[in-house]
């Protein structure tokens, strides 16, 4: 892949012999993001794949070792079926479901089946699928021997509708399992088939309930059901919504057939949550986003679509624009390498970096200083944010964001401390309870400990000798018994008005700690969260064009073409066509005309009318007088210019020509939209 | 934000949160709004805001959205780049504009007030002023509100409207600026009279649909008479009431509280105007032109060689697109697919793409505005042009099976597809743009489509967007759409005909004497019954019947031979009718069967 690249950038941007770097940096980058999300990806979902397989394992087993108890009998009836609850990202599942199905193929089973509802809209079609895909499977793998042995099976199966049947199934599966341990073809030799268990279990997957015809899914259950001695199956179904679903879309009689066994998988914002805390929440990883394009991408995520997949494609999308538009972004990659390309960039063109607004007050030459400086800012400002995170969780209404992803924000925005939400949030950790501060403390403690940065470690030291001692303070304070702030019912207001009448006490030394501790930590934050525009060279991590962003991910065509309309101004510079309050001149192109025309009509628009007025301006534009045109007498050039611009309206679905009157179209929008 | 659910929304808080004079606030904020050049999501923002205390949990997440999208949307403009950005330019409340109320006529209305502006502007302005021009101010609006109005009828309900349209700039005064300010212009009347009366009522929603009756040509000199008439009154009242007209320019805040909201009123107004099947439009036809149509030829004769008036700026706006080039390639390659949006056809510029980046590589060209293109043709050059592959498959499916298969196989095969219109009418179907989804989510297939439908992102859901991967990309050319438009229907354009009268001949010459005489029949029919609207068709029984009486045939067999075979060749249309009878109908005008039967003879 990277030689494709290579190849590629060399044919097109041989602008400046620096772009070149660039682009080996970016393609090692896009590479680290892929891993990453795939390692992301494959740990998340790990524990739901655990208990899945573990599941159908343990059904298969039921199968063989059938006891004569009563409760093994009572089973033995029911299909066992693993209900997973996805999210509603449809497209995300894709890779979970692949990952399921290798999983399945390469430890348990090789008879997997996945079907969607779209293919099988009756019942024929999703036996037919689930058939093929299960006999298929078989002969993909070993082609020549299966083929022969299965032959009539693939051959007839799709000819004769007859054949698609279970008991063909059963018939086909018996056959299979007899054989292949005899067979033990060449390929399969090594690999899993002896881990095999004696008969594996056939899976077939449903991957998405919601949208099957639930009559569809009673009859193939109801069917199944009957021949749950003979073949051990087991049904995946993959649930978008809520696992009420199979309540619904099944009735009792059916649904009682099966042996339902729920498993969640982790919800979309917790794993944006981690893509976040791991990609951007560490120094580790050099690309940054500015707080408006994270904002934006956290939006386009949380209101339009709940998409991973989308969140990470932003995130490429991203990236490519840094690395094709920030000459500076050579420097973003690992600090010894940086360093060296800030030499050659030093030497070669120091233009460059005196381009950028950060170094305007710096000199010239001292970028290898001041990458340093960014490097270590980085390296302080993280475990600054999770320690101050960690403090200002728990507290009520969550002054600060409930996710570290909005304190983040509101870092990257302004100065933190010098916002009013930050201020409360300060007020309400003077209030907190003995034990939260300490669990707080002692969270932050680890955090401040593992951070390869000294000065933060020393702060971990001292924050840890006053945990020591508020452990050790036997000291009870009278309040923290039935601490106000324990209950969260209190509103804010309520509880300043505590602390005003608090303070004409004397103070208990628990109160003096506290009030030491939150001091250390308002010094912590004010020390190391400055955001990042005020660290010269920023641009080289941060991208911050979310105009961009937005634009390439989230647009809006109608508007633009409606804009282009209404105001050809904002696309055409030219003077004849400015004006401010959006009112076309007669001078503006044909189809800007007709459409403010078009935009004065109900819902049928009289062509011969349309022609007339559209006439009367255009000849308006040309300086003649507009009188001129009576009785029908149309300029052939205008009447042509009048078809087309028409049509173009029609071709862009703003009028349809309808036969409810002669010489009429139909408006197809209302309003003047 | 689509209009109508912030108009529900807006509607929505009317109906909570009552108290005329916070209604009020809200309208003039909108429309101090209108001005100003941000979203629309932000007013709708500052609606909310004076909701005040009454917000709930959900609108604070809302609020976050509007504010990154909001941000988005100023980052947009500080960026400055792309071409002026779709969103970022004008308020979106100026773009998608509410109107006040829709009327047959509007548009002659536009017309003869067109012709009318220039008197009116002058006496109010001096001609040419900056500000006149600049400007076609509420103030000179209220002031031609009130000179047109006859005293006796001087409304409060126009003033009331006049406060409450939020679009800002109403009709009259968007006409005036059709015409250049000052200019003198004679004014004949071509307009009916009804019109003008129309004008003086003072309000525009009370009118009744018998008073949209066309009245056509019976009183012209009435008309003219009226008119000279109405002049001096107006010039009257010009000298008259100028004080009265400033204040009524001025006039922001009613005493009297508007009855209702606005918004409300117009969602009601979109239902009652689709609700009744009552058509109100003049009846005046394409007839009464000279050349009532232009067939195609002449139309791409008339409009060839004519430069635009804004030939400059237009290429600029291109240029400007053309820089895209490499970044596109790059992005196309790293598994991105590319799509083009915006006014004007994005051909020419996908073109010079092609031309300059795609001339070494295998690429594949897809005019999706064509009426006959599937996706059977589509998938077909694929596997025969690209693959190679000379066999023929049994369905679509396995041909996407197949080609997905052989693209997987061999990775170092870069296959480009650029697809004009990739939202044209034949590729619109779920099936056809599913498929061009699986095409587009492999690793060595590239697309560069673009769209220009203004309901085109409709054509795809979640998944299929997931599939394609799209980065979108405003392209607004302003370039006509020649070709796009050149295959449609067009109500205007005169059907020649000479393509299926070609087709006919062609296709009748190989029949026997019999079958043409069978053919002929029907046409003859056809053509004596052109002028009965409901004529359906010839029913099969009677057609036996009249080819029997001309020994054309024996037996009902050989007829439904035949008749099979014209249909095979789409010479004729069966049709069920309700009584379960056949009828037979062959789809050709009457002017090109004529044509052909005059042929026939001739021969």
């Amino acid at each position: 892949i990277n030689q494709f690249y290579l190849s590629h950038k060399c044919v097109h941007c041989s602008s400046a012999s620096g772009h070149f770097v660039f682009f080996i940096i970016y393609a090692t980058r896009s590479l680290i993001i892929q891993i990453h999300q795939f390692i992301l990806q494959e740990d998340l979902n790990k524990k739901m794949l655990d208990g899945l397989l573990e599941f159908v394992k343990k059904s298969a087993a039921s199968f063989w070792c059938r006891d004569d108890d009563w409760m093994s009998r009572m089973r033995a009836s029911e299909i066992p079926t693993a209900a997973l609850v996805l999210g509603v990202n449809m497209p995300d599942h894709t890779i979970t479901f692949e990952s399921m199905t290798e999983l399945l193929h390469d430890s348990l089973t090789p008879f997997v089946a996945s079907v969607q509802a779209k293919e099988c809209t009756a019942m024929k079609q999703l036996m037919q699928k689930v058939l093929q895909r299960l006999m298929g499977t078989n002969v993909m793998v070993d082609e020549d021997e299966a083929e022969a042995d299965l032959g009539f099976h693939t051959r007839d199966c799709p000819q004769k509708r007859v054949n698609c049947s279970l008991s063909a199934l059963c018939d086909w599966y018996q056959s299979a399992t007899k054989k292949s341990p005899v067979k033990s073809p060449r390929k399969r030799l090594s690999s899993s088939q002896s881990e095999f268990l004696q008969s594996p279990p056939v899976v077939v997957i449903f991957r998405d309930l919601e949208a099957f015809s639930p009559q569809v899914l009673q009859d193939f259950i109801l069917v199944c059901s009957q021949y749950v001695h003979q073949l051990p199956l087991v049904f995946i179904f993959g649930i978008a919504t809520s696992p009420s679903t199979i309540q619904r879309m099944l009735p009792h009689s059916v649904s009682s057939l099966l042996c339902i066994e729920l498993f969640q998988s982790l919800s979309c914002t917790q794993h944006l949550a981690t893509i976040i805390d791991k990609l951007f929440l560490t120094s580790k990883f050099h690309f940054k986003f500015s707080a408006k394009v994270l904002q934006v991408l956290v939006g386009i995520f949380l209101y339009h679509d709940f998409s991973v997949c989308n969140f990470i494609k932003g995130l490429q999308l991203s990236l490519l624009e840094h690395f094709h538009s920030q000459p500076l972004s050579v420097l973003c990659c690992h600090k010894q390498e940086a360093l060296v390309h800030a030499q050659q960039l030093n030497d070669r063109d120091g233009c460059v970096m005196k381009s950028q607004t950060s170094l305007l007050h710096h000199p010239q030459g001292v970028c290898q200083k001041l990458l340093k400086s960014l490097h270590k800012y980085h390296k302080n400002f993280y475990p600054a944010l999770r320690c101050l995170h960690v403090l200002t969780s728990i507290l009520p209404k969550y002054p600060l964001g409930k996710q570290i992803r909005e304190l983040y924000v509101l870092c990257l925005e302004k100065k933190v401390w010098e916002t009013q939400e930050y201020d409360s949030a300060m007020q309400l950790i003077r209030m907190l309870a003995k034990d939260e501060l300490v669990t707080c403390l002692q969270k932050c403690v680890e955090i401040l400990t593992f951070c390869k940065s000294k000065k933060l470690k020393k702060v971990g030291q001292q924050l840890q000798d006053i945990t020591y001692t508020l452990y050790a303070s036997t000291i009870k304070c009278i309040n923290h018994l039935h601490h106000p702030y324990s209950s969260f019912n209190y509103s804010f207001q309520t509880l300043l008005e505590m602390k005003e009448c608090r303070r004409t006490r004397r103070k208990t030394p628990y109160e003096i700690l506290r009030n030491a501790v939150v001091d250390y930590i308002d010094n912590l934050v004010k020390t190391h969260l400055y955001p990042p525009e005020s660290q010269p060279l920023y641009e080289v991590w941060y991208y911050s064009s979310s105009g961009t962003v937005r634009r390439h991910l989230n647009a809006t065509p109608r508007t633009s073409i409606q804009t282009a309309l209404s105001h050809p101004y904002c696309y055409l510079q030219n003077e004849a066509l400015k004006n401010d309050s959006g009112i076309i001149s007669s001078a503006a192109p044909d189809i800007c005309i007709i459409y403010k025309l078009h935009l004065e009509c109900g819902r049928l628009i009289n062509l011969y009318d349309w022609l007339e007025a559209y006439a009367t301006v255009a000849t308006a534009a040309e300086g003649k007088d507009p009188s001129a045109i009576e009785g029908g007498k149309v300029d052939e050039l205008k009447h042509a210019r009048f078809i087309r611009a028409v049509s173009e309206l029609e071709f862009l679905g703003f009028v349809k020509s309808t036969k409810q009157k002669t010489d009429h179209v139909a408006r197809l929008t209302w309003g003047g939209c | 934000m689509s209009p109508a659910k912030r108009a529900a929304e807006v509607s929505g808080l009317y109906v909570r949160f009552v108290g005329d004079a916070e209604v009020l606030e809200h309208i003039v904020e909108r429309r101090e709004g209108a001005k100003v050049p941000k979203g629309s999501v932000q007013k709708l923002l500052a609606l909310k805001e004076d909701q005040g205390p009454q917000e709930c949990e959900g609108s604070v997440g809302e609020q976050d959205y509007l504010d990154a999208l909001g941000t988005g949307a100023t980052a947009g403009e500080e960026d400055g780049g792309g071409g002026g950005g779709g969103s970022s330019g004008p308020g979106g409340s100026a773009v998608f504009t509410f109107q006040t109320a829709k009327r047959s006529h509007k548009m002659a209305q536009m017309a003869s007030e067109m012709a009318r502006a220039p008197g009116r502007t002058v006496t109010f302005c001096s001609p040419g002023s900056p500000e006149a021009a600049g400007s076609p101010s509420r103030g000179s609006r209220g002031a031609a509100g009130e000179t047109r109005t006859p005293p006796k009828v001087r409304p409060t309900g126009g003033r009331g409207r006049d406060v409450r349209s939020p679009a800002g700039e109403s009709w009259a005064s968007r006409l005036n600026s059709f015409l250049p300010q000052g200019r003198k212009v004679r004014f004949v009347s071509s307009t009916p009279h009804r019109l003008r009366k129309r004008l003086a009522a003072p309000n525009l929603r009370s009118e009744s649909d018998s008073d949209l009756s066309p009245s056509h040509s019976e009183d012209e000199e009435d008309d003219d008479e009226e008119e000279r008439e109405e002049k001096e009154e107006l010039r009257e009242a010009e000298l008259t009431t100028p004080s009265k007209v400033a204040a009524a320019a001025l006039y922001r805040t009613p005493a009297k509280k508007p009855k209702k909201g606005l918004e409300p009123s117009l969602v009601e107004e979109y239902f009652t105007a689709h609700a009744s099947s009552k058509v109100t439009t003049s009846d005046r036809t394409l007839q009464k032109l000279q050349t009532p149509k232009l067939d195609q030829e002449t139309l791409a004769r008339l409009l060839d060689g004519k430069p635009s008036s804004y030939a400059d700026e237009i290429n600029q706006l291109n240029k400007e697109h053309e820089k895209f080039f490499s970044k596109w390639m790059l992005q196309l390659q790293l598994g991105f697919n590319v799509l083009l949006y915006g006014l004007g056809s994005k051909k020419p510029l996908l073109e010079r793409f092609r031309t300059s980046r795609l001339l070494g590589v295998t690429h594949l060209v897809v005019n999706g505005f064509f009426p006959s293109i599937t996706l059977k043709s589509i998938l077909n050059s694929i596997t025969v042009e690209v693959l190679e592959h000379q066999g023929s498959f049994r369905s679509p499916v396995e041909q996407m099976d197949f080609i997905m298969k052989s693209l997987r196989q061999d990775p170092s095969l870069q296959v480009y597809l650029v697809i004009h219109n990739i939202d044209g009418p034949m590729l619109r179907s779920e099936k056809t743009q599913q498929a061009l989804g699986q095409l587009a989510s492999l690793t060595n297939v590239h697309v560069l489509a673009s769209i220009d439908h203004i309901n085109a992102p409709l054509v795809w859901d979640q998944a299929k967007l997931s599939l394609f991967n799209w980065l979108w990309y405003e392209t607004t050319t302003y370039l006509p759409y020649a070709e796009e438009t050149s295959y449609e229907n067009s109500l205007l354009v005169q059907q020649s005909g000479a393509l299926a009268l070609s087709s006919l001949t062609h296709v009748l010459r190989s029949l026997t004497p019999n079958a043409r005489g069978i053919f002929r029949l029907l046409a003859e029919f056809q053509l004596e019954s052109r002028d009965n609207p409901s004529y359906s068709g010839l029913s099969f029984q009677e057609f036996y019947q009249r080819c029997r009486e001309a020994f054309l045939v024996n037996s009902d067999v050989t007829l439904r031979t035949q008749l099979t075979e014209f249909r095979d060749h789409k010479l004729i249309r069966t049709k069920k009718g309700a009584d379960s009878v056949e009828y037979l109908l062959i789809p050709v005008d009457p002017a090109t069967l004529t044509d052909f039967l005059e042929k026939e003879d001739a021969q």
